[in-house]
């Protein structure tokens, strides 16, 4: 096992780790709003590090430019979803937990 | 003119990445799908700064190092707080001032306020925009203002 499968073996690992965390927050924060950060994360940093991971296996050709090429499309695209379920949940009425601050300001 | 030839050149050079397939025939082939695609673009009146910005390529470039590492920084802390057994959420919706000039530089904004955990643009309009955090703390240290202030730079001067 080279110095690459290592790294390649701890991005992996990493991002799976983001992803159970996204998952688990998913079961245990209280609202839909709350949640999309949870979700958050696995788009972003878990899919990304598994992405980066694969690719040192891949090493220096074109299956690691489409695996960038995968995450650069998936950061383009994953916070319109997340905004447009958020933008869904507000347009139906649905009331986001929110602490009180004390002041009268929506 | 000069948008529509790049913006070819560009989609031919995704494909012949994605491709792998380097034969006469099937190069001509995608070259053929590349045209029509900027021709349907042309058509659909896309193919303007707003749809193909390439004037802003190079600071784009220079803002998404900057993104990433915050995104890295975002996601530790979210993690942080949801295996923290009190899970410590203080959630609040806040509203913005955006001070990106186009609708393009707001999206972009509005964009990476979503992509970072612990914040989320959920509506934009005209100069405003709506955030939902998860932790009303997370906005003490404003990191949305130096964002703000990063997506304009990518806006340019112009």
């Amino acid at each position: 096992m080279g110095w690459l499968d290592v790294l390649s073996w701890i991005s992996i690992l990493a991002g799976l780790f983001f992803i159970l965390v996204g998952g688990i927050g998913l079961i245990r924060l209280p609202d839909v709003y709350t949640r999309l950060h949870a979700a958050g994360m696995t788009d972003t940093m878990g899919a990304g590090l598994v992405l980066i991971g694969l690719s040192f296996q891949a090493g220096l050709t074109l299956i690691t430019v489409r695996l960038l090429m995968i995450w650069a499309f998936l950061l383009f695209t994953s916070p319109i979803a997340t905004h447009a379920l958020a933008r869904a949940a507000l347009h139906g009425k649905v009331e986001p937990i929110q602490i009180d601050l004390g002041g009268g300001d929506p | 003119m000069a948008r529509i030839l790049g913006l070819w050149v560009t989609l031919f050079a995704v494909w012949l990445l994605l491709s792998g397939h380097y034969t006469p025939l099937l190069i001509s082939f995608g070259m053929g799908s590349c045209a029509l695609t900027v021709y349907i673009a042309v058509r659909m009146d896309v193919a303007d700064q707003e749809g193909v910005p390439f004037a802003w390529a190079g600071r784009f470039l220079l803002f998404l190092p900057w993104l990433l590492k915050e995104i890295l920084v975002a996601n530790i802390k979210v993690a942080k707080i949801i295996l923290s057994p009190s899970l410590p959420i203080s959630p609040i919706m806040v509203v913005f001032r955006s001070t990106q000039k186009t609708d393009l530089g707001r999206a972009l904004y509005a964009n990476s306020i979503t992509l970072t955990p612990g914040t989320i643009s959920t509506g934009v309009d005209g100069d405003r925009v709506e955030v939902h955090a998860l932790t009303w703390r997370d906005l003490g240290g404003w990191e949305e203002d130096e964002m703000g202030r990063r997506a304009s730079k990518v806006e340019g001067a112009s």
